[in-house]
């Protein structure tokens, strides 16, 4: 059951997708309009893909790769409709559904049979710590598509070349304004998610820091995030080189959440092997 | 013919934005040139009549001659010689009319569907004022006189008759139009003027008009600083004072009449930490220019000058492309109608030659003739006088008005003129 709503929101995210790009050309706004509500439906689709999984294997659906960057994407498709109610900043919605179906198509690929959780895992802490964590991660990948958007259209007013995207992406402000408030609540989530994680470990392993390769990575994340947030509070960082310095985080970002599975082995490893 | 009798030829030699670059319109301009441009390019000897106009946008020269080749070549040295810029250069990017796209050329200016913003209304003021100016001089004559006159007459109903001007469209709506793309709400914006000129007072008042919170204004003179925030309500300061003002403002408009540079990279890079790194927008519409073009290359700083708001412009031409079509129309009969009175122009020096000729002939008569009247009493005099006007007169009139009635029949015209230059003998004069 839970495949089949599954497929069926992957399917109409693509077809939002589809409408936010003729709006982007057209910038027609009922196209738009459409497009946010197909998304909303495909929001709820995936919602109930999430639901039945749980029911179906009876903990948080938070365990193997399917599941996680399933989570991800339905995190980021609520984040972004929860923004596109408050703040309506156009052709946001071009930029981040191709983003969404990306993680929806990575999730589609990964092995998607439901298993019993480990003992290792069955814990409070799994999704007060995994839920956290992707949600967090859910923020920084809408961050670092605002910062793909700031990019361009920074680099069309600096060159002087505007075009047709010009017209179209919000001001630099609005989209540099957006983005620190991603790093506000995105930073904390990701501290009270490792710390979490620190908890659990100690419950789980009898050490709060293991130095495991996750761990470490999970700190320079953390770092640099922290870093991103530091220059920006006190010195006033902003515009081209804090949208650089997101992007950046969010591949490293990427690289702790896929790539240390798959690379170094670990005490995270349990992911790829389900 | 002979010299006397040689057609006025309209000439117009100029720049614009679409074939210049700033850094040729700038010298071309001649600002810092010690004597008028305009007073400068009178002393030319084949030139006639002539107007000087310089806009941000443009440098013209519009003259009149009888030896438009000459003039022509003498002008074009002396811009050179003033500009600094090679003749070789100037030739380069000039555009250069005659009589029939002269006139069109210069009615497509002041109806602004030669502008870059088509339909902006400042062009018409910067014409009037180069009128103006030419008129102090003295170095314009009949030609020029009827060609502005016709001209401001042409563009006042293109703008009453199109909805060309409808919008309102000028350097400083491209302005606001980037800086919305830049900050999005101008509600909590400041800006800052350079210079307290037309230009300036303008793009405040758009500004003021899509809501930016605060105004400062920046002027050599304190007291027109003064005088203008009072105006639109805002701050003054000193041209001094601008490095600290910095600090508060996000979006800067410069046009100042000054020479050299306003505003520097190393005053805008140390402005930068203490305002935070907060973007800031520059627009530099002064020529020459006020701001140093490298500031674009500071982080979060965005410079436009005049060129570059070339592309924001660009977005408005398709919805102006059909009103100025009808706007061109008008202004082709009104060149049809200007063109009619010119060719009656033509006739002007050899209906001048047959009365002077005449005149010329009365007066020997009359002398002549006087050695033999004997002593005369004043009126008796004046009654001769005025017998012998009214002969000539009446022998004249009829080919005058032959002459006058055939003036814009292109085809027998110029058959006319000769044979009345050679039935008169008008050449051996």
């Amino acid at each position: 059951m839970d495949r089949f709503f599954f497929v069926l929101a992957f399917l109409v995210y693509g077809v939002s997708f589809g409408g936010f790009f003729v709006h982007m050309i057209t910038l027609k706004k009922p196209v738009k309009r459409a497009a946010l509500w197909v998304l909303f439906c495909g929001f709820i689709l995936h919602g109930l893909s999430i639901g039945a999984r749980w029911y179906e294997s009876g903990h948080p659906p938070v365990v193997n790769f399917h599941e996680t960057l399933s989570f991800v994407a339905f995190f980021m498709t609520g984040l972004y409709l929860a923004l596109e109610q408050k703040y309506r900043l156009k052709t946001i919605g071009t930029f981040v559904t191709p983003i969404i179906l990306l993680i929806m198509a990575a999730a589609a690929v990964q092995p998607q049979r439901v298993v019993p959780l480990p003992p290792a895992l069955q814990s409070i802490w799994l999704p007060i710590h995994a839920t956290i964590c992707l949600i967090s991660y859910a923020v920084f990948a809408l961050s670092f598509c605002i910062s793909v958007m700031f990019l361009i259209q920074e680099r069309q007013i600096k060159k002087k070349h505007l075009g047709g995207l010009f017209k179209r992406l919000p001001s630099l402000d609005a989209l540099d304004v957006m983005n620190e408030r991603c790093l506000k609540v995105g930073f904390p989530l990701l501290t009270i998610g490792i710390v979490t994680g620190s908890i659990w470990a100690e419950e789980a392993w009898g050490r709060y820091w293991g130095w495991d390769p996750k761990e470490t990575w999970s700190l320079i994340t953390w770092l640099w995030y922290a870093a991103i947030l530091h220059q920006r509070l006190t010195v006033g960082w902003r515009g081209r080189r804090a949208a650089i310095m997101t992007i950046i985080g969010f591949l490293t970002l990427i690289f702790t959440f896929i790539g240390v599975n798959f690379l170094l082995s670990g005490e995270h490893s349990y992911v790829s092997r389900f | 013919m002979s010299q006397g009798f040689k057609q006025q030829t309209i000439l117009l030699i100029g720049v614009n934005h679409k074939t210049a670059p700033v850094e040729v319109r700038e010298p071309l301009a001649l600002k810092g040139a010690e004597e008028e441009p305009v007073k400068l390019f009178a002393q030319i000897p084949p030139v006639d009549e002539v107007l000087f106009l310089s806009t941000c946008n443009r440098v013209e020269v519009l003259f009149t001659s009888t030896d438009p080749k000459r003039a022509l070549i003498e002008l074009k040295e002396l811009w050179a010689q003033k500009s600094g810029l090679p003749v070789p250069t100037i030739d380069e990017h000039v555009y250069e009319y005659r009589n029939e796209d002269a006139i069109r050329h210069i009615f497509m200016v002041a109806s602004s569907l030669d502008s870059m913003v088509v339909g902006e209304p400042q062009i018409l003021g910067q014409l009037k004022d180069a009128y103006r100016h030419a008129s102090d001089f003295k170095t314009t004559g009949m030609v020029l006189n009827r060609l502005l006159h016709k001209a401001f007459s042409v563009a006042k109903k293109v703008r009453t008759e199109t909805k060309i001007g409808s919008q309102a469209v000028s350097i400083s709506y491209a302005a606001v139009e980037l800086a919305r793309k830049i900050f999005g709400e101008l509600s909590d914006k400041v800006a800052m003027l350079i210079g307290a000129g037309e230009m300036a007072e303008l793009a405040a008042q758009h500004l003021i008009s899509n809501g930016v919170k605060g105004l400062i204004v920046a002027n050599r003179t304190l007291e027109r600083a003064v005088e203008l925030s009072t105006q639109l309500g805002g701050d003054a300061i000193g041209l001094d004072e601008i490095e600290d003002a910095l600090v508060k403002a996000d979006i800067v408009i410069s046009s100042t009449g000054a020479p050299g540079l306003v505003l520097t990279k190393d005053q805008v890079k140390r402005a930068m930490r203490p305002r935070r790194h907060r973007l800031l927008f520059l627009i530099d519409i002064a020529v020459p220019r006020d701001i140093d073009p490298a500031i674009n290359d500071i982080e979060n700083v965005y410079l436009y000058d005049i060129d570059d708001l070339k592309g924001v412009v660009e977005e408005n031409k398709q919805e102006r492309a059909k009103e100025a079509k009808k706007a061109e129309r008008m202004v082709e009969e009104e060149l049809l109608k200007f063109l009619s009175w010119m060719k009656t122009l033509d006739v002007l020096p050899v209906i001048q030659g047959i009365q002077e000729k005449a005149e010329a002939i009365r007066r020997r008569e009359l002398e002549r003739s006087k050695k033999y009247l004997g002593n005369l009493s004043d009126d008796q005099l004046e009654a001769i006088e005025r017998l012998t006007n009214s002969i000539v007169q009446k022998i004249l009139h009829d080919p005058i008005v032959c002459l006058r009635k055939n003036a814009s029949n292109e085809e027998c015209v110029k058959a006319l003129l000769d044979t009345t230059s050679i039935l008169f003998n008008l050449d051996s004069n």
